[in-house]
C-alpha cells in the first residue's frame, strides 16, 4: 500500500493513454453489466418465485386447462397449505401492438402473492364488483388509467357470451404495487375474476389454466408434487406440479440460449479487451524501461517491481470496469423509465459486482503478466546504457 | 482566448465527425465507391494527392514494426463487426424465414381481432360457410383449395437443453397439399387421415428428442406414430402437421382456429373480403399469408436488430477509444518523420489523409476478419425461439451480401473517427518542438 502513490503516478505518466485505455475497459463492462443484466433477468424466474409456491399445470401442453373440480381434491392433499388458480387470457388495448398480459384470477390470489400490496379496502372491493380488474401501478401509469375506468379488451382468446366477439371490458377497482423494486416487471399485468370469466365467455367449461399450491414445508414439496399428480394419472388431465421457480424458467429457456448469446458476446469483447490492454501495459513499460532500472538500482528487488506493475495494470482494469459497473448501476433505472417499465432489468446484484471484480482481477493479471516479468528480468546496465 | 479557441476547434471536430458518419451511414455503396474512385484520381493526378500517397506508403509499409498497436485497431474492430454480424443476421434470419412462410396468392382467414391463430376461433359451420366464399380457387374436381386448420401445442422434450418446450401441432385438411404445395415429403409417406399419424417438419425433427420416421410420440395423452419428414423452407418446417379431424379428436376440440385459402388471383382478396364482410354471421378477417406471418416477425427482429445494433454501439465505443490509443502512439512514434515533411515542405492535408488512410485500411482489414469469421461461424446456424403461437419456431442465422458490406461500413466509420483525430494532431505539431523531440 504504501507504494500507491508511485503505482498511481506510473498509471497516469502519460495521460491520454490511460484515460483511452480506460474507457475501452468501462465501455467492455458497461456491455457486461448490461446483458448480465439481461441474464440475470432471465435465468431469475428464480429470484421472483416464492419458494414455497408450486405449479399445477397440465402435463401435456400449455394450452391444455384442468377442470375446476381439481381444486378442492388438491386441497385435500396432506401438505397443501393454500391454493389459488389462474387461467390465461391474452389481448390486447386498443391497438394490436399493446398485446398485455390479462389474467384471471381468484381473489385470494394475492393471499398466496404478498409480494404484490394492495390496499384491503380495493381488494374488498375486487371481492365485491363482478367485473372489477386490478392492475399493476407502471401499467396503470403507462395508460393514464385511474380507478373507475373502463378498460376495453380486444382481440383475446375467449369470446364474450354476450356480445359474441372477442371484446371485454372490465372495470378498474384497485392498483396493486411489486413491494420489492426488482419485480417492477410483474406490474405490467391486469387481473379480473375468474368467476366473472367462467360464466362470461362462450367456452365456459369450468376450466382453470393452472393452480398455484402453496405447501406447508417446502422441503417436503416433491413429495406434495407426487401426491398432487397422482390425484389425476390416468385421467384426460394428467398435471405435472413443479416449483414456481421451475415453471418460469422452462419458459424463459425456450425464449433461447440466452446464457449462450451473453458469454459468446462477451468471449469477443474480453478477448478484444485483453489485446487492448496488454498492448498499452507493453507500451507502458516499453517506455518507462530506464525508470524501472532507476527503481532497481536504489534498491527495489525484482519481486516488488513485478508485483508493481501487476498492481498497476490490476488498477487500471479495476478503475475502468468499477466505473463501467457504476455507470450500468445508474442507466439501468433509467431505462426502466424511459420505456414506461416495460424494461425492467434487476440492478446490478453482489453476483454481477463478484464475477465483474473477478474478471477485471483475472484480466488485469493476464494482461499484466509479459510487462511485469519483462520489469523483473531487467538488467539494470543494459536498461540504464538504453541498450 | 486560446483556450478558447481550442474549445472551438474541438467542438467544430466533434460536429465534423458526428456530420460525416451520420452522412457514411446514409449514403449508399454507389456512392462511397465514387468517392474511393475520387480519392485515387486525386492521389495518382495532382501534386498534393501523389504527396498524400507517397507519405500514406511510407506509413503503410511500416506498418510492420508496429504490429502489437496495428493488430489491437484490427482485432478491435472485428470484434465489433462480427458481433454486429452475428446478430442482425438471427433477427434476419427469423423475419426471412416467417416471411417466406406466406405469399399473395394464399390468404388465412382468422377471428376478428385475432393477433394468430393460437388466440383466434372459427366454428365449423363458418369453416364451411368460408369455403363457399368467391375468390377462391378450385381444383380439377371443382372443389375449392381450403385447409381448416387446428394449432395446438405440445410438450416435447428439446434436444439442446433436454427439458420440454413447445411444439405446434397443426391439424390440416384434406386439400393442404394443393393449398401449400412446397411441402415436400423427404422421407417417409404422407399421415392416412382419421389414423394417429402425424408427418414432422425438418426444423422440428432437428430441435426435438424422438421425431424420428416410426418413433411414437405421446400428445394429449394417446400414441401418435411419425411417418414422414417433410421440407418446405419455411416456418411450418418447425411444426408436425396431422389430419385436422383426428387431431381435433385427440385435444376435444370442436371447432377450427384458422382457414387458409388459395385464392384465384393475389386481387381476389378483395371479393373475398366483401363477401366475408356482408355475411352477418361471420366476424372474421381475412389476410393474404404474407402480411399475416410478416407481422409475426416484427415484434422480435425490431426487439434483435435494436439490442444488437445497442451491443455493436457500445463495442464500437471502446473500440474507436482503442484505435485512437494505437493512433496516437502511432503519430507520436513518428512524429519527427513528420515534423522532417512538414520542415521540408509537405503540407498539412496529406499528412491528414495519409494517417486516416492507414487507419482506415486496418479498419477494412478488421472489418472483412470480423464479417468472414461471422459467416463462417454463423451462415446457416439453426436456432429456435419462441414464436407468436407460443411454440418453437426454428430458423436459420442469414447472413447476406448486404450484413456483410453493413459490417464493413461500420468498420471503416470506426476507423474514420479513430484516426481524425491523431490525424489532425499529426498535421498541428509544431514543427520545431517535434523536430527537437527525442
Amino acid at each position: 500500500m504504501k507504494y500507491f502513490h508511485l503505482i498511481w503516478a506510473a498509471l497516469f505518466r502519460r495521460k491520454t493513454r490511460t484515460i483511452l485505455t480506460l474507457m475501452s475497459v468501462l465501455a467492455a463492462f458497461l456491455l457486461f453489466g448490461m446483458l448480465d443484466a439481461v441474464r440475470v433477468a432471465f435465468n431469475s424466474g428464480g429470484d421472483a418465485a416464492g419458494v414455497d409456491r408450486m405449479v399445477v399445470s397440465s402435463k401435456y401442453s400449455i394450452i391444455q386447462g384442468l377442470p375446476q373440480s381439481l381444486v378442492a381434491r388438491v386441497q385435500a392433499t396432506p401438505g397443501v397449505k393454500n391454493l389459488t388458480w389462474a387461467n390465461w387470457f391474452g389481448g390486447y388495448y386498443q391497438d394490436r401492438k399493446n398485446q398485455m398480459v390479462n389474467i384471471a384470477i381468484d381473489p385470494n390470489y394475492f393471499d398466496i402473492y404478498p409480494e404484490f400490496s394492495i390496499p384491503p379496502e380495493q381488494l374488498q372491493k375486487f371481492r365485491e364488483t363482478r367485473t372489477g380488474a386490478l392492475v399493476g401501478e407502471s401499467l396503470a401509469r403507462r395508460w393514464g388509467w385511474k380507478i373507475g375506468d373502463k378498460i376495453p379488451i380486444s382481440g383475446a382468446i375467449y369470446p364474450n357470451k354476450a356480445s359474441g366477439d372477442t371484446n371485454w371490458s372490465f372495470d378498474l377497482v384497485g392498483i396493486f404495487k411489486a413491494r420489492d423494486e426488482k419485480q417492477r416487471g410483474a406490474e405490467q399485468q391486469l387481473f379480473f375474476r375468474w368467476d366473472y370469466f367462467d360464466e362470461a365467455n362462450s367456452y365456459g367449461a369450468r376450466e382453470v389454466g393452472w393452480l398455484i399450491v402453496q405447501v406447508a414445508d417446502p422441503q417436503k414439496s416433491d413429495e406434495v408434487a407426487k401426491a398432487i399428480d397422482a390425484i389425476s394419472a390416468n385421467s384426460d388431465h394428467e398435471t405435472r406440479t413443479q416449483t414456481e421457480q421451475a415453471f418460469q424458467l422452462s419458459f424463459a429457456k425456450q425464449l433461447g440460449d440466452i446464457g449462450l448469446i451473453v458469454s459468446a458476446i462477451m468471449g469477443a469483447v474480453f478477448f478484444t479487451l485483453l489485446l487492448l490492454t496488454g498492448n498499452t501495459m507493453a507500451q507502458a513499460v516499453r517506455e518507462r524501461v530506464p525508470e524501472l532500472a532507476t527503481l532497481k538500482t536504489i534498491g527495489f528487488s525484482d519481486v516488488s517491481l513485478l508485483l508493481l506493475v501487476f498492481a498497476e495494470a490490476v488498477l487500471l482494469i479495476v478503475i475502468g470496469g468499477s466505473l463501467g459497473l457504476g455507470l450500468v448501476s445508474l442507466l439501468l433505472p433509467v431505462i426502466g423509465a424511459a420505456s414506461g417499465g416495460m424494461l425492467q432489468l434487476p440492478p446490478v446484484g453482489a453476483g454481477t459486482w463478484l464475477t465483474g471484480l473477478l474478471m477485471m482481477i483475472g484480466i488485469g493479471l493476464l494482461v499484466g503478466v509479459l510487462p511485469a516479468l519483462r520489469a523483473m528480468r531487467l538488467n539494470i546496465v543494459d536498461a540504464l546504457a538504453g541498450r | 482566448m486560446r483556450k478558447f479557441k481550442s474549445f472551438l476547434f474541438g467542438s467544430g471536430l466533434f460536429l465534423v465527425i458526428l456530420a460525416s458518419v451520420a452522412l457514411w451511414v446514409m449514403l449508399p455503396g454507389v456512392v462511397l465507391l465514387g468517392l474511393a474512385v475520387l480519392l485515387a484520381a486525386w492521389m495518382a493526378f495532382t501534386r498534393m494527392g501523389r504527396q498524400a500517397a507517397s507519405v500514406t506508403w511510407v506509413g503503410v509499409s511500416t506498418l510492420r514494426q508496429r504490429l502489437g498497436a496495428s493488430s489491437v485497431i484490427i482485432v478491435g474492430i472485428a470484434g465489433v463487426v462480427g458481433v454486429l454480424v452475428a446478430l442482425l443476421a438471427m433477427g434476419d434470419g427469423l423475419q426471412k424465414t416467417l416471411k417466406s412462410t406466406g405469399d399473395n396468392e394464399t390468404a388465412i382467414i382468422l377471428r376478428g381481432g385475432a393477433t394468430a391463430e393460437l388466440s383466434s376461433g372459427v366454428t365449423r359451420e363458418h369453416a364451411t360457410l368460408i369455403a363457399q366464399s368467391p375468390g377462391i380457387l378450385r381444383d380439377a374436381e371443382g372443389k375449392p383449395i381450403v385447409s381448416a386448420e387446428l394449432v395446438v401445442v405440445a410438450n416435447l422434450p428439446k434436444k439442446s437443453t433436454g427439458t420440454d418446450a413447445n411444439v405446434e401441432v397443426r391439424g390440416v385438411g384434406p386439400q393442404v397439399w394443393a393449398l401449400r404445395p412446397n411441402i415436400r415429403i423427404v422421407e417417409g409417406r404422407r399421415f392416412t387421415p382419421g389414423l394417429r399419424e402425424m408427418i414432422v417438419g425438418k426444423g422440428a425433427r432437428q430441435q426435438f428428442v424422438g421425431l424420428d420416421p416410426g418413433s411414437t410420440i405421446n400428445l394429449n395423452n394417446q400414441q401418435w406414430t411419425i411417418v414422414g419428414v417433410f421440407e418446405s423452407g419455411d416456418a411450418h418446417e418447425s411444426e408436425l402437421e396431422g389430419d385436422v379431424d383426428t387431431v381435433s379428436a385427440a385435444y376435444r376440440r370442436q371447432g377450427f382456429q384458422s382457414v387458409t385459402v388459395r385464392l384465384t388471383s393475389p386481387e381476389a382478396l378483395d371479393a373475398l373480403k366483401a363477401s366475408l364482410a356482408s355475411d352477418p354471421r361471420l366476424k372474421v378477417e381475412a389476410k393474404t399469408t404474407l402480411d399475416y406471418y410478416t407481422a409475426q416477425s416484427e415484434g422480435l427482429s425490431k426487439v434483435i436488430r435494436v439490442v444488437g445494433i445497442t451491443i455493436a454501439v457500445i463495442m464500437a465505443i471502446g473500440a474507436i477509444f482503442g484505435a485512437l490509443n494505437s493512433m496516437y502512439a502511432a503519430v507520436a512514434t513518428r512524429a519527427r518523420e513528420i515534423a522532417t515533411l512538414r520542415a521540408i515542405g509537405f503540407r498539412s492535408p496529406p499528412v491528414i489523409i495519409s494517417v486516416m488512410l492507414e487507419t482506415m485500411l486496418l479498419a477494412l482489414i478488421g472489418g472483412l476478419l470480423g464479417a468472414s469469421i461471422a459467416w463462417l461461424l454463423f451462415n446457416n446456424y439453426t436456432v429456435s425461439t419462441l414464436g407468436s403461437n407460443f411454440s418453437q419456431v426454428v430458423f436459420q442465422f442469414s447472413i447476406s451480401p448486404a450484413l456483410l458490406w453493413a459490417g464493413v461500413k461500420w468498420a471503416l466509420a470506426i476507423g474514420f473517427v479513430g484516426g481524425l483525430l491523431p490525424a489532425v494532431r499529426a498535421a498541428r505539431l509544431p514543427v520545431t518542438t517535434a523536430l527537437r523531440e527525442s
